[in-house]
């Protein structure tokens, strides 16, 4: 127990060491806001994923112009990797995605892949299926909430 | 002449043997750790490579060559269809130049980290850098010049940077098919003024004509100075042959002020004589990621000899090379590189010499002010050969040294020598960080060598130039690190880094802001278009593969334009381009960028293309390939990814 206490807190410095370097070594003006991450594995929510997105409420029924944006960003930004079938391009198919997936998972990894590459299991595995690191493709917010539209619209919600 | 000769046999003995034992108890001064970030940028001309080098110190360590003034076939630079404008001149697609100096943009006389100038010495030219992109932005052609080396040399603001004609030649605007030795008569200085606007952009705003000399270096006056401008000219003597004699006759040429304040009210005034000449302006332009060329043809000119108030000529002894300002702006140091002394002029006795008209005649119409009027005072015996001086802000001026192989540093205000150390060998340029602005960073000094016979491990007839950085913190300058550099380096400049990197960088383009007429945004707008025999490829690239992939329908006397669009939206991650037999070069494309390869197919077959930067695990399976078909095939246009088409046609 001693020990754990130990770890925990000599995380937490390394954690605000980390963060010290990090600011010193910013650019003023990013173009992708990174996420603070926290370098402690095991608070790592595999439900829900690392990222600012905590909860995504989604309505029953499809939001038709969103996911008709989404799929217009998807185009730019994610199909030339992601087929919208179950089979393999660069990485993973989508169909399916947003029944295997919560959400918030969804918004945080295709928002922040980086430290989720990193920690989440289940990503682990698919890289080593994969090969590819899923870049960071500098969604915004709205762009990547409009993707999950179009991911339910892929998955059959009406 | 006995004198002469003894006093280099002494020089070559007194030549250091060895500078490793000393530099090795102040090494880790130059040590910066693997993942630690160096202190200061430093931006170094690469000489008859005509690109600019960037590295760190006090590490020396390589971080880039940005492509300026010569094609580069690593990136593409002068090759791909957008940048071949970039080095479009008056006489056409110039591929090569020779960058002398650099030259950072300065807010009230202090670095602000927006652009860094470079001169194009041999077909005269200014480029200017942006530091957000640490890519040449723009490019300007200078008429009536030959031989850009007073360049690029900035104004407090940056409100102009300047150039000056080395080799004064017959203006463009008059009958240039005269003899050679009519130079007296027909040749002519230029001395250009270009306004650099908010964003960076460069107009010539006017030209000053004088007699035909030699116009070497120059420097803006700074604080008090601010409003004048400082060249060094040589061959006062206006030879045209066998310089090397002919233009070191007299004891003294001059450093001409310009009064460019003044200059800029006869403008206002209508005295600007508007000239038929003939140059172009090269703009990038970061949302269609290409180049434009624009044609100009007036420019208006002032005459030195007419405006008796905007030229004053200082003597200066002897065929004076660099012309260097303090940072209070009231010192103006001139390096007479046959002299034996340095002279340093005082601003306030110019300004008072020039009020009392105190003059000693003129040259070629312009007031020579009396040599001792303008004059704070000569260090005397600081060595032989001097070039440039840079500034520590503490009051101390650094002064190179060509023959004698060595840095001095003086008292500006005492002239008294305070330290000297040598350099390996024959130094040229120096450079201290923000060295010849209103607020030097001091710390570090790095001389810049043009011969290193010895130095290093031997590379045949042609070896390395150096770069040697040197502590300047105490009292005694302490050499900590030497390294070879990219061509040969002339001016540098240097500032800290964090004014730089901090300045909005970019890291990649966004793919919606692309707005280059055959950019492919995602892989459903790739597509293959033919008009003619020209033949449109729309293609994209991400980890790992190109859309499409497949093409044929290619005929024998087609021009094939690969316009490769990479969709990545992540840092570090370019896509590169090569296909067999390209007489061009590779594509070096940036995330978020479009960039465009005009190959033209010379026989018949299968052709393969791949991705020339390893961009991740599975980049050796980034390629494709393109069938070419004799002329008159009839094998139809198709492309494809993934689906192996198009299903057999014949």
């Amino acid at each position: 127990m001693h020990k754990l206490l130990l770890l925990i807190t000599a995380m937490a410095l390394f954690t605000s060491c980390g963060k010290k370097e990090k600011s010193e070594n910013d650019f003023s003006k990013p173009e992708t806001e990174e996420p603070t991450t926290s370098t402690d594995p095991s608070s790592y929510d595999p439900k829900r994923g690392e990222g600012k997105f905590d909860k995504v409420d989604l309505a029953a029924t499809l939001d038709q112009t969103m996911a008709t944006e989404g799929e217009k960003v998807a185009g730019v930004k994610c199909t030339s990797c992601h087929k919208t079938t179950d089979e393999k391009l660069v990485g993973p198919g989508w169909k399916g995605v947003t029944e295997r997936r919560k959400p918030e998972w969804i918004m945080n990894f295709i928002t922040n892949p980086d430290p989720m590459i990193d920690k989440d299991p289940e990503v682990q595995a698919q890289l080593e299926i994969c090969l590819v690191r899923m870049p960071n493709q500098g969604l915004a917010d709205t762009e990547a909430r409009s993707i999950l539209e179009y991911m339910r619209k892929n998955d059959g919600v009406k | 002449m006995l004198v002469l000769v003894l006093g280099s046999a002494l020089l070559t003995s007194c030549k250091p043997k060895d500078s490793s034992d000393a530099a090795i108890g102040d090494a880790e001064k130059a040590y910066v750790a693997p993942g630690k970030y160096d202190e200061f940028y430093n931006f170094v001309s690469g000489g008859f490579s005509g690109q600019l080098s960037v590295y760190g110190l006090p590490s020396g360590r390589l971080f880039r060559v940005i492509p300026v003034f010569s094609v580069d076939p690593e990136k593409g630079w002068g090759y791909s269809e957008e940048t071949k404008p970039m080095l479009n001149t008056s006489h056409g697609f110039v591929p090569w130049d020779d960058l002398h100096h650099t030259e950072m943009s300065q807010t009230n006389g202090e670095v602000d980290g927006r652009w860094v100038f470079g001169n194009a010495n041999n077909t005269p030219r200014i480029a200017r850098i942006d530091l957000k992109t640490f890519k040449t932005a723009e490019i300007i052609e200078l008429p009536n010049s030959g031989g850009n080396h007073s360049s690029p040399f900035i104004t407090e603001n940056t409100e102009y940077v300047v150039a000056g004609t080395r080799f004064s030649v017959p203006a463009d605007y008059s009958d240039g098919d005269v003899p050679i030795n009519t130079y007296k008569q027909n040749f002519k200085g230029h001395i250009s003024f270009v306004k650099v606007g908010k964003e960076g952009e460069m107009d010539l705003a006017f030209q000053i004509v004088t007699p035909g000399v030699n116009f070497d270096l120059s420097h803006a006056g700074k604080g008090k100075s601010h409003g004048w401008f400082f060249f060094s000219c040589y061959n006062t003597e206006q030879a045209n042959t066998l310089l090397e004699v002919n233009a070191s006759q007299k004891d003294k040429d001059f450093i001409m002020a310009v009064n460019w304040k003044k200059a800029e009210e006869y403008i206002k005034a209508g005295k600007g004589k508007k000239q038929a000449v003939k140059y172009v302006h090269n703009k990038w332009n970061e949302k269609t990621h290409s180049a434009t060329s624009e044609t100009k043809t007036e420019v208006l000119v002032l005459d030195a000899a007419a405006l008796k108030d905007i030229c004053y000529m200082i003597p200066c002894p002897k065929s004076p090379h660099g012309c260097d300002v303090d940072p209070s702006g009231e010192y103006i140091v001139g390096s007479g590189k046959l002299a034996a002394l340095i002279p340093v002029f005082s601003f306030g006795k110019l300004m008072g010499a020039i009020k009392d008209k105190k003059f000693d005649g003129d040259y070629g119409g312009i007031n020579v002010v009396k040599y001792e009027a303008a004059l704070h005072g000569e260090v005397q015996k600081p060595g032989l050969g001097p070039l440039h001086t840079e500034f520590d802000g503490k009051g101390n001026a650094y002064t190179t040294f060509f023959v004698s192989s060595e840095v001095v540093k003086w008292d500006i205000k005492s002239l008294k020598v305070l330290d000297r150390v040598p350099t390996y060998y024959s130094v040229g340029h120096l450079c201290i960080p923000g060295g010849d602005s209103k607020k030097p960073f001091g710390k570090y000094l790095v001389a810049y060598n043009k011969i290193t016979k010895d130095r290093y491990l031997p590379t045949g007839p042609e070896l390395a130039q150096s770069a040697q950085i040197f502590d300047i913190s105490g009292d005694k300058m302490k050499l900590i690190l030497d390294f070879p550099t990219i061509g040969e380096p002339h001016y540098a400049q240097a500032a800290p880094a964090d004014l730089i990197r901090n300045n909005g960088q970019l890291k990649f383009y966004k793919i919606g802001d692309n707005n280059h007429p055959f950019a492919a945004k995602g892989e459903k707008e790739s597509k293959v278009t033919r008009q003619g025999n020209q033949v449109h490829v729309y293609m994209t690239s991400i980890r790992s593969h190109f859309g499409p992939d497949n093409i044929e329908g290619i005929k024998m006397g087609d021009e094939v334009y690969f316009h490769v669009t990479n969709l990545e939206q992540d840092w570090d991650v370019p896509h590169g381009f090569g296909i067999k037999g390209a007489n061009t070069a590779e594509l070096l494309i940036m995330p978020g960028e479009t960039a465009t390869l005009k190959w033209t197919p010379d026989r018949v077959g299968i052709l393969p293309f791949y991705c020339t930067d390893f961009c991740s695990a599975l980049h050796q399976e980034m390629q494709g390939y393109i069938r070419v078909s004799p002329a008159g095939s009839n094998v139809p246009l198709s492309f494809s990814l993934g689906t192996n088409l198009p299903a057999a046609t014949k």
